[in-house]
């Protein structure tokens, strides 16, 4: 093979991975660049031209602020929940040993691999059922999110748990510490990227479920499905001043927790 | 962030081994509050669901409905909707591949070339999606546009004709459902991609196997559980998904999601849930058929 021959070989691979890494930015250009676009009339999305108006009056189209806060609440309240139960059963499926544990951690998995639109509609089944279909509202949106991110929180930990190095605890343990000791001052700090991980994934899922919370809304309006609504009428530029901060504020948070991690590899 | 963790987390390790876990009932303890949830709000509303698909489709929300076990709803729904079910299943099974033929080089790429930019590629393989799914896919309908330049090159390279569109066709679908979908082929790929040892691939060259043998011989068989495991994690939420069919599709692409939401929305709570019903059904079937024949049981 000829020296070029051989590059190209070396570096297909490379190249197309990064093609398909093109790929998928392509759309997030989109949501900055029209984040920034005065759009022509009402019902026109497409680039028309150059304002920073979006962005000075974010609050603008009627009622996106307050789904955005209302998202934000349910998000944070959804993201408490499912952490501290989700912890407790990655540590109880990992740490311990008991009988009907192969079906626990089976039965963990399964909301993951059920198709949101069946989760949803089983769960305004229950509601129905139960003589709530008056009362859905903040109340049913809470208890299916909490329900979503509780599979995703189990998986999480439970990895960061599984590669853990047991000997470390071992070695608290030989040096006098007792079980609570070992534990607060061993074992959590290490889980603890986990966990965090964990709740920052929690949130990202909870502030964009779409298909679950729609069934189980009631009046309400989450932000997503502010957007759902503004995608039959007509977009407001605003929505795209939103996702523009959603992708960087978690960005940022993704790269300060690599960052972090670096430096405590290297201390 | 956190799946980059945990894969790497799971990659690095192995389970914990049996002695090294405790007895006792205090891992039940533990359990309990979160498998509570999971039982009151998961396992219990998949009986309503059932118990919902058999009333009596007469009644309504306002009068109630009489649980008269109305078997006939599932034929209704399959008679009325077997076309927008069977499209669901090809379009989240044409996208699963293209997520393969997309996802496959991407992982590897992370995997074995990437060196030190492994973890910042991994960040980039998700961070397209800390913006929302909606926002997302509504910026695919202005991608594909009438006016928009990748009709235009289509255009201009004759691959589409001069009338020719994308928005509001079976492409723009497919197309919205492969992108909303990649990264839950990628990150798993990439985790069985990354236990591979390497110097099993330089046993192949050195064994005089071509790239492509070591590739079909090694590589490919050593990842298969990431691939069912992506596959299954693309091809589910996939297929009971209505939100590209609906912000980049139109009345002939509609999915079973579609149907269920409408449904719902109309109040035909008994026709909506008989439909969530077959769906699920059929999801899980076609799930243990296929682990089966991949031979990779033990995943789940």
């Amino acid at each position: 093979m000829t020296r070029v021959g051989r590059w190209i070989g070396e570096h297909l691979v490379l190249g197309i991975g990064l093609l398909v890494l093109l790929y998928m930015f392509v759309p997030i250009a989109i949501v900055i660049g029209m984040s920034f676009n005065e759009p022509a009339s009402r019902n026109s999305y497409s680039f028309n031209q150059f304002t920073l108006h979006n962005w000075a009056n974010p609050c603008e189209p009627i009622g996106m602020c307050d789904s955005v806060v209302l998202s934000i609440q349910i998000g944070l309240l959804a993201t408490l929940f499912a952490t501290a139960l989700g912890t407790l059963m990655a540590f109880a499926l990992v740490r311990h040993r008991f009988r009907g544990r192969s079906v626990a951690n089976v039965f963990t998995f399964l909301p993951m691999a059920s198709p949101e639109i069946v989760m949803g509609s089983s769960l305004l089944a229950l509601f129905v059922a139960g003589g709530l279909a008056g009362q859905l509202g903040f109340g049913t949106i809470l208890v299916a999110h909490i329900l979503f991110c509780l599979s995703f929180v189990v998986v999480t930990v439970k990895a960061r748990l599984a590669g853990l190095d047991p000997r470390l605890e071992q070695a608290a343990m030989d040096l006098y510490a007792n079980e609570w000791q070992t534990f607060w001052r061993v074992t959590f700090p290490l889980v603890f990227p986990g966990i965090l991980s964990a709740a920052l994934l929690s949130f990202s899922l909870s502030f964009d479920d779409f298909i679950i919370t729609n069934l189980n809304a009631g009046q309400e309006v989450t932000f997503p499905m502010f957007v759902w609504g503004a995608a039959q009428r007509g977009i407001p530029p605003q929505i795209n001043v939103v996702g523009t901060v959603m992708f960087l504020v978690a960005l940022g948070l993704v790269l300060a927790g690599e960052v972090g991690s670096r430096r405590r590899a290297r201390a | 962030m956190s799946q980059v963790e945990a894969i790497k987390a799971e990659a690095e390790t192995g389970p914990t081994p049996e002695a090294e876990r405790k007895r006792g009932w205090v891992g039940y303890l533990l359990l309990l509050p979160g498998a509570l949830w999971l039982a009151v709000f998961f396992v219990v509303p998949l009986f309503s669901l059932v118990s919902t698909s058999l009333y009596d489709p007469a009644g309504s929300l306002e009068t109630g409905y009489q649980m008269t076990g109305y078997v006939a709803n599932y034929t209704t729904v399959l008679e009325d909707y077997s076309e927008q079910f069977i499209r669901s299943m090809v379009y989240a099974g044409l996208a699963t591949l293209i997520c393969i033929v997309l996802g496959y080089p991407l992982a590897y790429a992370i995997a074995f070339k990437a060196g030190r930019w492994k973890n910042l590629m991994l960040v980039a393989v998700i961070a397209p999606f800390f913006t929302s799914f909606l926002i997302r896919t509504i910026s695919w309908q202005l991608l594909l546009a009438d006016q928009g330049w990748i009709v235009e090159t289509l255009k201009f390279l004759h691959i589409l004709g001069p009338d020719g569109h994308l928005l509001a066709t079976p492409v723009a679908v497919v197309t919205g459902i492969t992108y909303n979908f990649l990264p839950f082929m990628v990150l798993p790929l990439y985790a069985s991609l990354e236990k591979i040892d390497p110097r099993l691939m330089e046993a192949g060259a050195d064994l005089y196997a071509s790239p492509f043998t070591t590739f079909r011989k090694i590589t490919l068989p050593l990842s298969m559980p990431g691939l069912v495991g992506g596959t299954l994690l693309t091809f589910i939420p996939a297929a009971g998904d209505y939100i590209n069919a609906q912000l980049l599709g139109n009345t002939q692409t509609q999915m079973v999601g579609n149907v269920i939401q409408k449904l719902f929305d109309g109040g035909s709570y008994p026709e909506a849930a008989a439909l969530s019903v077959t769906l699920m059904v059929v999801i899980v079937v076609m799930v243990l058929l296929y682990v089966r024949r991949a031979g990779t049981e033990d995943l789940l």
